[in-house]
């Protein structure tokens, strides 16, 4: 009986096959050409795995006499699995995964960023715009953006008595100066032409804003934010280490009192991983929004 | 009658720091309803200079400038003006483009699909309406001048100026877009100043052609009437007598009388 139906289902779907293979190649054919695709993950992926085996293998053999003072990577594995194989475990206050306090970290440069971002393109945008805010600001500005991200955490603490409203604080103003100096780059740079379309079309000040100033920037607004979110990513972990709490900077700060060596080691890799999707993340949202307003 | 458009003994001039220049000088015009005007002269004469006045993006020094008996000294839809790199945004599509200059100039007079309508006949005026979904990167230099045109014009405005429209394109394409704008002018009537330094190009579209003299301090050296009658077809004026006469008046104006002299700066 049952031999019976696996035969009958085989008939079945046997003529039925002819018209999956034609759709198929159809598809085949306009799209998806595996070989390609995996030549070229190939390319991009091979070069850089091979440099990171190197890697690994000469930080293996420097570090594994018994005098050394930095732990090998077979050692940062055995010790540190549970950190590398279970980002999102919670085990209470202090004991939760990387991931939990990556995305702590991550909550903290968004709202620092996010602020940082708004102001700095309005700031940006009436320096860009009018030659008097220029004149009078660009000159603070030139000097407060050498200044040090810590070099503010002292002041901020002192500010708002509390430690989480000073790292939001001291990402904020690490970010600030490249969004500001590029977007009022981009904004002396509107084609005078683009100007007199607005001035014949009467636009207002707010529509000028928003339909002329904002897309002409957008290339250089875009390069303002991506140096901006790097920077205020370097910024929340060293911020981070001082002020407490549960994020990424200060679990590398808790590791180091303790002396849990491999655990910092595997904090930096997911601190350079998020840092660079970040970049990407940035950088792709600037893709995407500026298509288009570079060409001519 | 009086005059559509007047220009007002119309000085203009530049300082920068104590130097003072002084570009253009008592010009003196007027223009009436529907009239097609070509401004001739050689580079560096201030005739742009005189179109952005027309259009309020300059200043005058002294004088006025009159439209319907009102002075005008601002930018305003109603003087649009076709630039000669035809400055759309590359962000926008065509449609977007000539939206946003309606949506500001009839936002609250057309309703929603009115306004779509008179988007889409300014874009069959200038045969544009295929290209609508297109970004000003992926047409043609006369495809984007075309552009350029159709959104002038769906200002409705009651001058059209034109900066050298034709300066940046190649012969046949020139050619295509001057017929075009013979062709919108004398369905619209419309009310063109056109800038222009090609010879052929003035006597084939104007009416009238002003002709500037060289600065520093330029003005109207003389006014040439083209009596030709419309519509005028290039094939058959290339050797019409009229056609041939005004040509070569405007060409003994500007390289007779009133010599290029490079080193006159």
């Amino acid at each position: 009986m049952s031999i019976q139906t696996v035969e009958d289902t085989k008939v079945k779907a046997f003529p039925a096959k002819p018209a999956e293979v034609i759709a198929f190649t159809a598809k085949a054919r306009r799209r998806i050409d595996v070989p390609a695709i995996a030549g070229r993950l190939a390319t991009a992926l091979i070069p850089p795995a091979v440099v990171i085996a190197v890697l690994l293998i000469v930080w293996q053999i420097a570090c594994s006499s018994p005098t050394a003072s930095l732990p090998p990577p077979s050692q940062v594995w055995d010790e540190a699995y549970d950190l590398i194989a279970h980002p999102f475990f919670d085990n209470g206050p202090q004991d939760i995964g990387l991931a939990w306090r990556v995305l702590v970290s991550l909550q903290r440069v968004a709202i620092g960023f996010g602020m940082a971002a708004v102001v700095g393109v309005a700031l940006g945008a009436l320096v860009g715009q009018s030659v008097w805010a220029m004149r009078g600001l660009d000159p603070v500005f030139q000097i407060l953006r050498t200044v040090p991200p810590l070099a503010w955490l002292p002041l901020s603490l002192a500010a708002f008595r509390d430690s989480n409203p000073s790292a939001l604080f001291v990402i904020f103003i690490t970010a600030i100066w490249p969004v500001i100096i590029n977007t009022a780059v981009g904004v002396r740079n509107i084609p005078e032409d683009y100007r007199n379309v607005a001035r014949i079309l009467r636009l207002n000040q707010l529509e000028f804003f928003i339909k002329i100033m904002l897309p002409a920037a957008a290339p250089y607004i875009f390069t303002g934010l991506r140096i901006g979110i790097g920077l205020s990513w370097l910024a929340i972990v060293a911020a981070e280490m001082l002020t407490g709490g549960v994020g990424i900077g200060f679990f590398i700060w808790d590791a180091w009192n303790s002396s849990r060596l491999p655990d910092i080691i595997v904090a930096l890799a997911y601190i350079g991983v998020t840092g660079f999707c970040l970049d990407r993340l940035v950088a792709a949202v600037g893709a995407v929004v500026t298509r288009g307003t570079t060409a001519k | 009658m009086t005059a559509y458009l007047k220009l007002d003994h119309i000085d203009k001039t530049f300082t920068r720091g104590s130097q003072v220049s002084e570009v253009l000088k008592d010009i003196k015009l007027t223009i009436d309803k529907g009239e097609f005007v070509s401004i001739i002269g050689h580079s560096g004469c201030g005739k742009s200079t005189l179109l952005n006045l027309i259009a309020g993006l300059t200043k005058v020094s002294s004088g006025a400038v009159l439209l319907e008996d009102k002075e005008v000294d601002s930018p305003g839809p109603e003087r649009a003006v076709v630039f000669q790199n035809h400055s759309l945004l590359p962000w926008l599509t065509v449609y977007e483009n000539i939206n946003l200059a309606v949506s500001k100039v009839f936002g609250r007079s057309k309703g929603k699909a009115e306004r779509h309508d008179w988007i889409m006949r300014n874009l069959d005026l200038v045969q544009m309406a295929h290209a609508r979904n297109k970004r000003p990167a992926e047409i043609s230099g006369g495809m984007k001048q075309r552009v350029g045109i159709a959104r002038a014009l769906a200002m409705e405005p009651k001058i059209l100026l034109l900066d050298e429209p034709f300066g940046a394109l190649d012969a046949l394409t020139r050619a295509h877009l001057q017929d075009a704008v013979m062709d919108i002018h004398s369905r619209l009537g419309s009310t063109m100043i056109m800038i222009t330094h090609d010879v052929d190009e003035a006597v084939l579209l104007s009416d009238r052609i002003v002709m500037m003299t060289n600065g520093p301090a330029a003005t109207i050296g003389e006014v040439l009437s083209v009596p030709l009658a419309r519509p005028r077809r290039r094939i058959e004026l290339a050797s019409d007598r009229t056609f041939l006469r005004c040509r070569e008046a405007v060409l003994k104006f500007l390289y007779e009388r009133h010599h290029f002299v490079e080193a006159a700066e």
